[in-house]
């Protein structure tokens, strides 16, 4: 059973994924404040707030989703939206698929999809070998936790913190998504013309008047799919090599 | 929000048990997440703030940042500044 190249116990790898799961954690706890004061923007209290970062722990997904709700869309465009922003969480499970363990119970790798973010993932593919539940398990519980409270006090805060510190903190997840989008972009250039490309046509869909009508929403699921899909048949990727080694 | 966030991470994990092999879905998942945060970045930014001009400068300060290595907490962390510090003197 315990094939793996390490042999740390059980507890020692919950104990080292809850280590390295600390800074994610601090992290999360800053990011998160910008997105519950979206989320109050919009008439979302604290404790809904707080559920519903517990329950999604996820960025750009719970923040598009808030956006939809303030723009008074339907559940089928709310469900059709989180499935677009969080699609990347599909590739990661994906690429994840390829590094189980085949022992690897159902159980397990139900409970380790809980934490597929962007960070929790990059971490947990950082080790060699076969990923392992525990170090992730000890990840998330590290940082998690943080991600709910942050938006919570986020929320509450938002409202009574004076303007310029709101307006400042408001940047916090802009920052966060192009700390995600910008690194692949200096190694890749298509990558760069791509997220170029992606300015010039959300701002020219935001600012037509002709597209006025259309809610900013449906505006990002549109262009995604579009320039992805373009994209992918203008450049299509290499054959990704075996990641498991 | 939440069912549809878990099913997608889930799906895969529990599904898949070998390598995709179709060349566009392989190409589309991979250029999805860059084009959604980009989108969503720009011109989003610059509304967030009281100022456009201070929108618009952190993220030009957070793309040289993550461009020069700095991770995802400090580029959070030098956006919000870069605005506060410039909604000071503007």
């Amino acid at each position: 059973m315990n094939t793996n190249q390490t042999d740390a116990s059980t507890f020692d790898l919950f104990k080292r994924g809850f280590r390295n799961g600390i800074p994610i954690g601090l992290g999360y706890l800053a990011v998160s404040f910008s997105l519950g004061i979206a989320a109050s923007n919009v008439g979302i209290n604290g404790t809904q707030s707080f559920f519903a970062s517990i329950l999604c722990l996820a960025s750009a997904g719970e923040y598009a989703g808030f956006t939809l709700i303030g723009a008074g869309a339907s559940y089928l465009e709310m469900a059709v939206m989180t499935f677009v922003v969080n699609a990347r969480y599909m590739l990661m499970s994906c690429s994840m698929s390829q590094r189980m363990s085949p022992d690897t119970s159902v159980i397990h790798r139900t409970c380790m999809a809980y934490s597929i973010t962007d960070e929790l993932f990059a971490l947990a593919i950082a080790r060699p070998g076969y990923l392992r539940p525990e170090y992730s398990y000890g990840a998330t519980l590290a940082s998690a936790p943080l991600w709910a409270i942050g938006t919570t006090l986020g929320c509450i805060a938002g409202n009574i913190m004076p303007a310029n510190l709101a307006s400042a903190f408001s940047v916090a997840l802009f920052g966060m998504f192009i700390a995600v989008i910008v690194p692949p972009a200096r190694t890749n250039r298509v990558i760069a013309y791509l997220i170029a490309i992606c300015f010039a046509l959300s701002a020219a869909a935001h600012y037509l008047p002709s597209l006025s009508s259309i809610s900013s929403g449906t505006k990002t699921i549109v262009l995604t799919v579009a320039i992805s899909a373009i994209a992918a048949i203008v450049h299509p990727q290499a054959q990704r090599e075996d990641n498991a080694e | 929000m939440a069912l549809v966030t878990y099913a997608v991470r889930l799906l895969p994990l529990v599904l898949i048990r070998r390598q995709i092999k179709n060349r566009f879905i392989q190409s589309f998942l991979y250029y999805v997440p860059y084009v959604t945060l980009a989108v969503m970045t720009f011109p989003a930014i610059i509304e967030a703030t009281q100022n456009p001009i201070s929108g618009l400068s952190a993220l030009i300060v957070g793309i040289a940042a993550a461009w020069s290595g700095a991770g995802l907490f400090d580029v959070s962390v030098i956006c919000c500044l870069t605005v506060f510090l410039l909604e000071r003197f503007i």
